[in-house]
């Protein structure tokens, strides 16, 4: 593994993660599945199972495997470099 | 093969054919090879004496017992892991490959591993203590074990930049997920500064965002190499990780301190790994089926709302049935109370109309005349009649 020069520590961002889109994913199938819901609602439910469906396969199409090596400046700063996997 | 250490069969030049004399260079060869096959890596306990230390790093010395002696020689590499230089007279355990140095025809040890014996009591006291001080604090309580996250895609390693396991670690997660992002935090995992180094990097998961999960650990190697993850500072710091962790030290045989105080042990850093991220293929799986389940849903609540505006026809019509049913009845009673009413269903019950020829219907006893006719309605038609003088 050979390291390329180093960049900026990019953001990690504290979106939802998988487990969560495919929990409440999970959580909307069953309810709607109980059939104890209108329509607007069943609708409604839907569409939003729909959105956390595309995240989800989205997130599981990211086929990209990144290792960046944590590096402490001496002022105690982090930045990421990134390495060849 | 030629038995070498037989004797020649006639210590007289010449009596043998010349082809059967052997070269110093085969000889010291063959030995060599003799001895490399049959005597594997082992371990001796000796004395060490005749110590010394060259300019190139390397050291030779020997090691002895009340009986024997043998040559010793330590590389570079090897020895900057025992740290200080020992003294002739130190009791050591060494890990030794034994062989024929050709050029000289001597039987040395190459020695990877050397360990005063002194020092290795010293340090199964201090692991015994570390045990004793991390159990009473409740460090290896089965309660504390956090479970791992079900999906981790964020995982902090620390480890050696160039060690096998970041290797294995790393290919590992490349087949199960290859979504994986891996942040690596550089630490030596043995030697001197091996402690000092992992104190830190465990410490910094804990300002890195995002981290899901963290592996610690290295390959296989001696138990000095491995000794730092017995170390009571790194078993605090790993305890202090806000996120699960997996300890993953040396081979499956291999059982430190910070396999207790982790979340998890694995065996090794590749099956720490295997642990630390889903198969992708079995995801992709579970995804598939929870957007079969969606839409069959979504079908089955269209069906189930046609159904029961289908249903609600039903009851219309159905009320409308109803409505008409009671009306018959009622028309019916109505009917029947009519019919009660009527004059025929009175002379069924036995009574009669008398009535004069002329059909008025006579109601009195005035109504009569004495002698005169009159004819009585029953149910079924009329009876001539009349009226006795005498009533």
């Amino acid at each position: 593994m050979t390291r390329k020069p180093s960049a900026p520590a990019p953001p990690l961002a504290a979106e939802p993660s998988l487990a969560d889109e495919l929990a409440r994913l999970e959580q909307i199938v069953r309810r709607l599945e109980a059939e104890d819901i209108d329509l607007d609602a069943a609708l409604a439910l839907f569409e939003e199972g729909v959105r956390h469906l595309r995240t989800a396969r989205e997130r599981l199409g990211d086929a990209e495997l990144t290792v960046r090596t944590v590096l402490e400046d001496a002022g105690g700063a982090l930045r990421l470099s990134e390495r060849d996997g | 093969m030629t038995d070498l250490f037989s004797p020649p069969a006639s210590d007289a030049v010449g009596a043998f054919p010349e082809s059967d004399v052997w070269s110093v260079s085969d000889l010291n060869a063959a030995v060599k090879a003799l001895i490399e096959q049959e005597l594997p890596a082992l371990w001796i306990r000796g004395e060490l004496c005749e110590f010394r230390s060259y300019a190139s790093g390397h050291w030779y010395f020997a090691l002895k017992d009340a009986g024997a002696q043998v040559r010793c020689c330590m590389w570079k590499g090897a020895n900057t892991r025992v740290g200080r230089a020992p003294v002739d007279g130190t009791e050591v355990y060494a890990l030794v490959r034994p062989e024929l140095y050709p050029k000289k025809g001597e039987f040395q040890l190459i020695v990877t591993t050397l360990l005063p014996t002194a020092a290795l009591g010293q340090r199964h006291l201090e692991l015994e203590r570390v045990k004793a001080v991390l159990q009473r604090d409740g460090l290896f309580d089965a309660g504390r074990k956090r479970a791992l996250p079900a999906l981790a895609t964020t995982i902090a390693l620390i480890t050696s930049p160039d060690g096998a396991a970041l290797h294995d670690m790393v290919t590992v997660a490349r087949r199960r997920w290859p979504g994986a992002r891996l942040l690596l935090v550089p630490a030596r995992v043995q030697g001197l500064e091996a402690e000092g180094d992992l104190v830190r990097a465990l410490g910094l998961v804990n300002r890195l965002d995002g981290v899901e999960l963290c592996i610690v650990g290295r390959g296989g190697g001696s138990k000095d190499d491995l000794a730092v993850f017995n170390s009571e500072a790194v078993c605090r710091a790993l305890a202090q990780v806000r996120v699960p962790t997996i300890s993953a030290v040396g081979h499956e045989t291999d059982v430190s301190l910070t396999d207790l105080v982790a979340d998890v042990r694995a065996a090794t850093p590749s099956a720490a790994m295997e642990l630390a991220v889903a198969d992708c293929r079995e995801v992709r799986r579970a995804v598939d089926e929870l957007a079969a389940r969606l839409a069959g849903s979504l079908t089955q609540r269209t069906r189930l709302t046609r159904e029961r505006l289908a249903h609600s026809g039903d009851r219309l019509q159905s009320g409308i049935e109803q409505l008409i049913e009671r009306r018959r009845q009622q028309s019916e009673r109505l009917a029947a109370q009519l019919d009660a009413l009527s004059p025929l269903r009175v002379l069924e019950r036995g009574y009669a109309v008398p009535r004069a020829p002329s059909g008025r219907v006579l109601r009195r006893r005035a109504d009569f005349v004495a002698g005169a006719p009159f004819t009585l309605r029953v149910v079924d038609g009329d009876v001539a009649a009349h009226a006795d003088a005498a009533s």
